[in-house]
């Protein structure tokens, strides 16, 4: 539970920004090409970028090549000066390890990096692949790579609920993040299941979910790089391309009837869901009982629960929806008409004041 | 998917000028003509960019037609040229471009469903802020106010779409590089709409687009045969099965005059696209309103597919209410009613009363931003 009051970062926050922005300029540029199944085109997207930098006149080298050759890709890499990866036995098996050593006296601008979840024989520098390329970003050299989406280690029980496999090797999801770029290669269903030669490939609906899936993790990192980018130019906005909800609860509200329609709506758009409640010092047993036990059904559809502590609120809703660019909030009315003597309600001073998001309300539970 | 066409529609979504729609819509064709399949240009769009002209060398081209407008000759595409040349397959750029007045239709992607009627496939490019359920989005990220626009349903019925990706920084180079404009537009163009954030914005904006197209396409289809998914702790991406059967959702909304209900149509559209609801909308007629720009805003519902009901009554919140509850409306989308004077301060808005009438349905008030 995240307790909000001022947001404007911290010294030692702000002293991060300016080291990893010391760091990034000192390190190669990442990026990565995301593909959501074998075959999509990925590979031959990564070369054609590298023929296309190199005919630009810059220092650009493959550091590990996959598979067989198609006569397109063949062309590609006619042009382009291959570092071979080293040829390893080991219990049994043949293993290309990144020649690390032969890249970094060579020290090109640019090198292509294959089959980015690829493992390392035991005993080698690093257990993993996209451990190498860190240390070719490390000294400078920019790397573009292809990683598919079952290899991203966070994504690899929704992956298997698909398709029933799991693969052997992964990346963190992490290191997509960190990327300076990430490209995403989509490509119609329908076009690789011409091409699945093998049993190994999965089935039109499951390759439509992997699709899905794949366009939205990139969506999700899109929108966490233009959030690092907005705070790193300090740039306020109240948008966003997500739908971002927001339930207010109470204790007398409906509150599984906005959850449950909150948790369908985030669900369908993708979205983010969260619960908030304003701090009342005055409630009776019963009151913080009903609203404990929203809170908790809160957390189990997955909202995020945020605690407001403000003496109006109105504003305490405002505030927070402002600074969370949300999109929706719901909110409980009593549906009953106001008598001419009664104070304007908190609902009609909300209808007054949402500019930036849609109001949605719910009739409480309880008959007039 | 396409109930209506007879030919195959796909669609290249980009999420701006500059990312290689064409490019990639072109490669496709030559593709398509080395298999020896018959291909034709239908309308392309060179814009002076070296490499995807070379793209086209070798295919054969249906000259457009001249359209004389306002002493001045404008080119579009020859649909009736097309159409007589019968080809296996048409390539059409700019999907979403509206016709210069006295053409036979006004927008292209009308001219392409004529192609897809007779049975010619065509392959097409669009970029994302062309979508009307983008268009209040966008105009609040970039400021920008998309004139031309296609009905969500256009690209819904499409059989494929085809996401392509460049990332923001990669344009921004190939601006630089004069690829994608002339050297003196292309600065401007960088310090206007081509900004990191536009781009980034518009991006996630074709990738939910696309997603959603995916997912549509996915629930069209029939469930898969064998389920053996035992899903463990983590998020399920895939839409749930609710536990009991629930009753689908029934959108209203309810519209007026007033220039804001142009905003409301489609929030209330595009929410019911995504949560796969039926969609209405419904005016009460009153004495003295503005019929032109309700006249306006009904035709505008109908070409997004909503099914637009006018009902003549005294009192609008009662009206709404009633009309709602018979139609088994669950959720009332709804503007703020307009702020009144003083002395009316202490009576209850539409809003209040619509939802004091509507005790068993959400009543939306649609947000009103503004930039």
């Amino acid at each position: 539970m995240a307790d909000r009051t001022d947001h404007r970062p911290d010294p030692e926050e702000l002293l991060r920004r300016v080291q990893a922005g010391e760091r990034r300029e000192r390190r190669g540029r990442l990026k990565v090409f995301l593909g959501y199944a074998p075959r999509v085109g990925k590979s031959f997207r990564m070369f054609d970028e590298g023929r296309r930098r190199k005919q630009r006149g810059q220092d650009v080298v493959i550091g590990s090549l996959q598979g067989s050759l198609t006569p397109d890709l063949e062309t590609i890499l006619a042009n382009l000066e291959v570092i071979p990866p080293v040829r390893e036995h080991h219990a049994g098996r043949v293993w290309d390890v990144i020649n690390l050593a032969a890249i970094f006296r060579r020290h090109p601008s640019t090198c292509l990096i294959d089959g980015l979840a690829f493992d390392n024989p035991p005993g080698s520098r690093n257990p993993h692949r996209w451990e190498d390329v860190e240390e070719l970003l490390d000294r400078g050299i920019a790397v573009i790579t292809a990683v598919n989406l079952q290899h991203i280690e966070e994504k690899q029980d929704a992956v298997e609920r698909i398709t029933a496999k799991r693969a052997a090797n992964s990346v963190p999801e992490e290191f997509l993040l960190e990327a300076d770029e990430i490209e995403v290669v989509d490509a119609p269903t329908e076009a690789l299941i011409g091409r699945a030669l093998d049993a190994s490939m999965p089935d039109p609906r499951q390759l439509a979910e992997l699709r899905e899936m794949a366009l939205l993790l990139a969506a999700d990192v899109v929108e966490r790089q233009l959030q690092v980018y907005l705070d790193d130019h300090c740039i306020a906005v109240r948008w966003g391309a997500q739908e971002r909800i927001l339930v207010c609860l109470t204790a007398r509200s409906n509150a599984r009837a906005m959850l449950e329609s909150g948790h369908r709506n985030a669900l369908r758009f993708h979205g983010a869901l969260m619960a908030a409640y304003v701090e009342r010092t005055r409630l009776d047993a019963a009151d913080r009982e009903r609203l404990d036990a929203n809170l908790e059904l809160a957390r189990q559809l997955g909202a995020e629960v945020h605690r407001l502590s403000n003496d109006d609120f109105v504003e305490a809703i405002l505030d927070f929806a402002r600074e969370q660019r949300v999109t929706q909030v719901f909110l409980g009315h009593t549906g009953r008409e106001r008598r001419w003597w009664e104070p304007r309600s908190s609902v009609d001073r909300l209808i007054d004041a949402a500019e930036d998001f849609d109001l949605r309300l719910f009739p409480h539970r309880e008959a007039r | 998917m396409s109930e209506r066409h007879k030919g195959h529609l796909k669609v290249y979504l980009g999420y701006a000028a500059g990312v290689g729609k064409t490019y990639r819509m072109l490669e496709e064709a030559q593709a398509l003509k080395r298999q020896g399949i018959d291909i034709v240009v239908g309308y392309f769009e060179p814009h002076g960019r070296k490499e995807t002209i070379a793209m086209t060398e070798g295919l054969e081209f249906v000259p457009r037609r001249a359209i004389p407008y306002n002493n001045a000759a404008f080119e579009e595409m020859d649909t009736d040229a097309i159409l007589s040349r019968r080809p296996a397959v048409a390539v059409v750029d700019e999907f979403a471009h509206t016709n210069v007045p006295g053409s036979e239709r006004l927008k292209r992607w009308q001219d392409v469903h004529a192609l897809l009627d007779a049975g010619i496939d065509v392959i097409a490019t669009m970029n994302v802020q062309h979508l009307e359920s983008l268009n209040d989005q966008v105009w609040h990220v970039t400021g920008v106010r998309v004139r031309e626009t296609v009905p969500d349903w256009v690209i819904d019925d499409a059989d494929e779409i085809v996401f392509v990706d460049l990332t923001p920084q990669a344009l921004r180079n190939r601006l630089e590089r004069g690829v994608v404009y002339a050297s003196d537009k292309a600065q401007k163009a960088m310090d206007n709409f081509f900004t990191e954030t536009n781009l980034a914005a518009l991006r996630e904006m074709a990738m939910r687009h696309t997603a959603h197209e995916v997912e549509e396409k996915l629930s069209a289809a029939p469930p898969p045969a064998v389920v053996d998914i035992l899903a463990p702790a983590g998020r399920d991406l895939r839409p749930q099965a609710d536990a009991e059967p629930r009753r689908k959702e029934r959108i209203l909304i309810c519209l007026t005059g007033n220039p804001f209900s142009a905003v409301l149509i489609r929030r209330g559209k595009r929410v019911a696209d995504y949560l796969q609801a039926d969609c209405l909308a419904i005016h009460v007629a009153a004495p003295g309103e503005d019929r032109e720009g309700v006249e306006r805003h009904m035709s505008f519902a109908r070409n997004l597919r909503i099914e637009t009901h006018t009902v003549y009554a005294a009192e609008a919140p009662r009206a709404i209410a009633d009309f709602a509850r018979q139609q088994l409306i669950t959720q009332i989308f709804m503007g703020r009613s307009a702020p009144r004077p003083w002395y009316r301060s202490l009576r209850e808005t539409v809003v209040q009363a619509v939802a004091a009438h509507s005790r068993e349905m959400q009543v939306i008030i649609v947000a009103s931003r503004r930039r």
